[in-house]
């Protein structure tokens, strides 16, 4: 037992003591807010500054464009040039190419493997089952970067036979591994948070455990799945390393799942070093990364409201 | 254990506390293997001069430069008229010095049955104007092209030399260094690629003509150093304003006889050394 | 039994055996798909463990792990890289400790759930976790970089070139804190509500004020939670290689850091630079895979024992 003895302490240290907390609580609010703000305030020019406009206005980073006179309009990506093209349109597709891949792969197997774990295993198998997908999760996203271009790469290649080594199937595959431990937890913590009243009431009319699962659990914890996919979509759009190292990074517009694909976050990080601060190229990578961040901010933003009010309508509290 | 790391820890402070000088070498990934050996050299028989260099492509290099983050930019390309302005605004006057040859070379997979390609062709297959080996002579395959990442000077060379400024296909896929683009052409049957010739393993050389009517090419350090093969250029050391003190030496050492043996032993080739010579600061 | 009754309960048995088998058959088709998806999953974490160790094995010696490299990354060791990732999560972890920690206090202790402020930070905290990795490596170059380096540096050093306005181990430290913070904040306020209310009431009681309760009980109380937060905080920081490309990560460094403004060499940085750009893919294979197995020793041994330390205080709580 701590020793409960207290000297009086004066009233002037209380408040600093007070005051330190405080402020330390407000550095999640404010950091966010900084890294909007500074962001921001770097990709303002494309809203006000001419001379940026010139090369990439909202228009023209947003619809083809004729670049060469008599030349068919199209999509381009190729900011080093002596026409500089900045359409944003080529990274776009890229981007939710890779992730709807992702979501494809993990999204099964996420809520498959929480099902189990939540209504078939043993309270054994289930204390397995958290380590191992926490292990999966802990796996930073360089080593799964590095596994795609290694080794899935090739065997894709193999197996699939395909012209592109590096593309969209083999980064949205490796994207799929780092997003299945958020839909995963999500999703798991969901239906064991059933209440068990609904569970008991399914089995005193006489239901099978899958029936209980299928007729009371999975409905009840439907939203709260939604939400895990929701995040792990998140995730998928926001990653960066996994695509850097495994998509091919061209900027290529078609429909194709099994060509190279060029994201906004490899992008960023691609081109970042080479920029003079200040410049065109410079103040649209940090458009993108304004893209980025509200877009992730807005899913991530939805997905919480959502468990918030289930986790309100399980506790029978407001929150 | 605790012991082991703070005594570490103290070590390298000390060293940290005893070099002098610092000088910061950014740039071409083309570049950067010289600089590094030339940095170990000099080092060497420097000590209280610490060196370090990274790469990051030629553009890089230049914005860094030009954002005066670092002394000397290794380039693989001229700085362009843009980015020459860019400087001037900000107060950086440029000096630009050889210091060394290459020739970029295009990379083809040892099974790739063509041996030699025209300007034209090579235009053609980088804009994506041709997409099959067969049209070039070869077998009936869809061409794979590894290009660079656009901050790299090979890729801008290449751009401004080989395709005219044409943009390059969206298809070709885009890598980070030579090193990569060698290593995807040697996996790839039919893969083609380019960089500089001093990275070439498991790949080979497809001699380069101008013009159908010119004989072909292989890149070597003769045919580079000659001019005769048509890739040739400069690679540049970029420093803001004439180089002095220790950024001198340096500069002096690297041009000097010893400095281009030592390019020449790691696969690049060495300027003529009367041009070392006269680029050398007195 | 009379006939009838009989009857019935053959009826009654036959439906029971039927309802049984069909109980059993029914559940076992998702049972089957779920069970396939746990296991399709721990498949794919064993493949890519099973490759990373066979290719990393053979490399892994004490010279391995002490040496720099040599010869251009063919030869040598990763000894920089291991100093230079410890010495970034130490800065990083000195940081973010004292701010979690204080602000999962304040959230515990200092407000009321449903006021306006905590749903303001909570949801602060919440999207701090989901921004992009690439969004905060833009960040530390705009913030922390150009505006607070380079504040510094016009402050105090405008005759020589950038001293802190460029990038340095300080600046990624700090990135690496603010995308750490919510990892933090989160398993302290876990161990925080494990804290038995009444041993904080008796503290009030006995006359202690919110400060010394804090200091003398709350923490003290609260330190496994706050271990496995920093312990988690370190395995992610440690694999985050987005945030720390232009914030002070370089690929070849004749030195080791020895001041905050100095840059340095990082395993994930190192793993990303190498697959990626290494001249001689072949002969740096054996060394990339080491330097992999070793960041993924790191990263699961630290997850191992913060999940150890995890379970043992959720048993306490339990008992």
């Amino acid at each position: 037992m701590p020793e409960l003895v207290f000297k009086p302490k004066s009233k002037f240290w209380e408040f600093v003591g007070a005051k330190i907390i405080s402020i330390s609580a407000l550095s999640a609010l404010i950091g966010i807010l900084l890294i909007f703000v500074f962001i921001f305030k770097e990709a303002l020019p494309v809203f006000t500054n001419s001379e940026v406009q010139e090369e990439a206005s909202l228009d023209k980073m947003t619809f083809k464009q004729e670049y060469y006179e008599g030349r068919e309009a199209k999509y381009s990506w190729q900011p080093n040039s002596t026409v500089p093209k900045y359409s944003l349109y080529p990274l776009f597709l890229g981007t939710i190419k890779a992730a709807i891949i992702a979501m494809l792969f993990a999204a099964p197997l996420g809520i498959g493997a929480a099902i189990y774990s939540s209504e078939f295993a043993s309270r054994r198998m289930r204390e397995t089952i958290k380590p191992v997908i926490e292990l999966l999760a802990a796996i930073p996203s360089v080593v799964l970067g590095f596994f795609a271009l290694i080794v899935l790469a090739t065997f894709l290649q193999n197996v699939l036979g395909l012209t592109f080594r590096l593309n969209a199937l083999n980064a949205g595959i490796a994207l799929g591994l780092a997003v299945i431990p958020i839909i995963f937890t999500v999703a798991e913590d969901a239906m064991t948070s059933v209440p068990r009243s609904l569970r008991e009431a399914a089995i005193a009319l006489g239901a099978n455990p899958w029936q209980v699962s299928m007729t009371m659990v999975l409905p009840a914890a439907l939203p709260g799945i939604a939400a895990g996919v929701v995040l792990g979509f998140g995730r998928a759009i926001g990653e960066t390393m996994i695509v850097l190292m495994a998509s091919g990074n061209a900027a290529i517009v078609s429909a194709s799942f099994v060509e190279s694909v060029r994201t906004f976050s490899a992008t960023i990080a691609a081109e970042l070093a080479e920029v003079v601060f200040g410049s065109t190229h410079y103040t649209v990578l940090f458009f993108i990364g304004t893209l980025l961040f509200v877009f992730t901010f807005a899913i991530n933003l939805g997905g919480e409201l959502v468990l918030g009010r289930i986790k309100e309508k399980l506790q029978g509290r407001t929150q | 254990m605790k012991k082991f790391l703070f005594l570490s820890i103290l070590a390298v402070m000390a060293i940290g506390l005893m070099a002098n000088t610092t000088i910061t070498i950014k740039g071409s990934d083309t570049l950067v293997r010289l600089g590094q050996r030339w940095a170990e050299e000099y080092m060497k028989h420097n000590p209280e001069t610490v060196i370090q260099v990274s790469g990051g492509g030629s553009g890089t290099g230049i914005a860094a430069l030009l954002n005066g983050a670092t002394d000397i930019c290794e380039s693989s390309r001229d700085m362009k008229e843009k980015e020459y302005k860019m400087a001037k605004d900000k107060g950086i006057e440029t000096y630009r010095v050889a210091v060394a040859l290459d020739g970029i070379a295009v990379f083809l997979n040892e099974k790739n049955p063509i041996n030699t390609l025209t300007f034209d062709q090579l235009k053609g297959i980088y804009t994506g104007a041709i997409t099959n080996w067969k049209e070039v002579g070869g077998v009936d395959a869809r061409i794979i092209v590894y290009s660079r990442e656009n901050n790299s000077g090979t890729y801008v060379f290449f751009k401004e030399h080989v395709l005219d400024e044409e943009d390059f296909s969206q298809y070709a896929q885009t890598l980070p260094g030579t090193a990569a683009v060698v290593n995807a052409v040697s996996r790839d049957e039919y893969g083609i690629g380019y960089g500089g010739i001093a990275w070439a393993t498991g790949v080979k050389f497809a001699a380069v003509a101008k013009t159908a009517e010119d004989k072909a090419i292989l890149p070597s350090n003769e045919t580079v150093s000659s001019g005769e093969y048509p890739i040739s250029r400069d690679l540049y050391w970029f420093f803001n304003g004439k180089p002095t003190g220790e950024l001198k030496n340096l500069l002096n050492w690297a041009l000097s006889e010893a400095g281009q043996k030592l390019a020449g032993e790691i696969d690049y080739v060495p300027l003529p050394k009367e041009r070392a010579e006269k680029n050398m600061i007195q | 039994m009379k006939a009838h009754e009989s009857t019935i309960s053959y009826g009654h048995d036959l439906l029971a055996t039927n309802l049984e088998f069909k109980e059993k058959t029914r559940g076992l088709i998702p049972r089957g798909l779920t069970l396939a998806a746990v296991i399709l999953i721990v498949l794919m974490l064993g493949v890519i463990m099973f490759n990373v160790i066979i290719g990393g094995i053979g490399i892994i010696s004490w010279e391995f792990v002490s040496h720099p490299p040599e010869q251009g990354m063919e030869e040598g060791g990763v000894f920089p890289a291991i100093f230079g990732t410890v010495a970034l999560v130490i800065l990083m972890v000195i940081a973010v400790v004292p701010i979690g920690v204080l602000t999962a206090i304040y959230l515990h202790e200092y407000t009321s759930p449903t006021s306006k402020i905590t749903r303001l930070i909570r949801v602060a905290i919440a999207n701090l976790a989901g921004v992009p990795s690439i969004v905060f490596g833009l960040f530390g170059l705009g913030f922390f970089i150009a505006f607070i380096g380079g504040g510094l540096d016009w402050l105090f050093y405008s005759s020589e070139g950038p001293v802190w306005g460029q990038p340095a181990i300080i600046w990624a430290a700090l990135t690496l804190a603010l995308l750490t913070l919510p990892v933090v904040i989160v398993s302290t306020e876990e161990a925080l509500r494990t804290i038995p209310r009444e041993l904080i009431e008796a503290s009030y009681a006995l006359g202690g004020t919110k400060l010394q309760t804090i200091i003398r009980i709350i923490i003290p109380q609260a330190l496994p939670g706050i271990l496995t937060g920093s312990i988690l905080a370190v395995s992610r920081g440690a694999g985050e290689v987005a945030p720390i490309m232009f914030t002070g990560a370089a690929y070849y460094l004749p030195y080791l850091p020895s001041k905050l403004n100095d840059q340095f060499m990082e395993l994930g940085y190192h793993i990303y630079v190498m697959a990626t750009q290494s001249p001689n893919i072949e002969a740096t294979k054996p060394i990339l895979y080491g330097t992999v197995l070793v960041l993924l020793v790191l990263t699961f041994l630290l997850n191992f024992v913060a999940i150890y330390i995890r379970s043992s205080m959720r048993k306490k709580r339990a008992a």
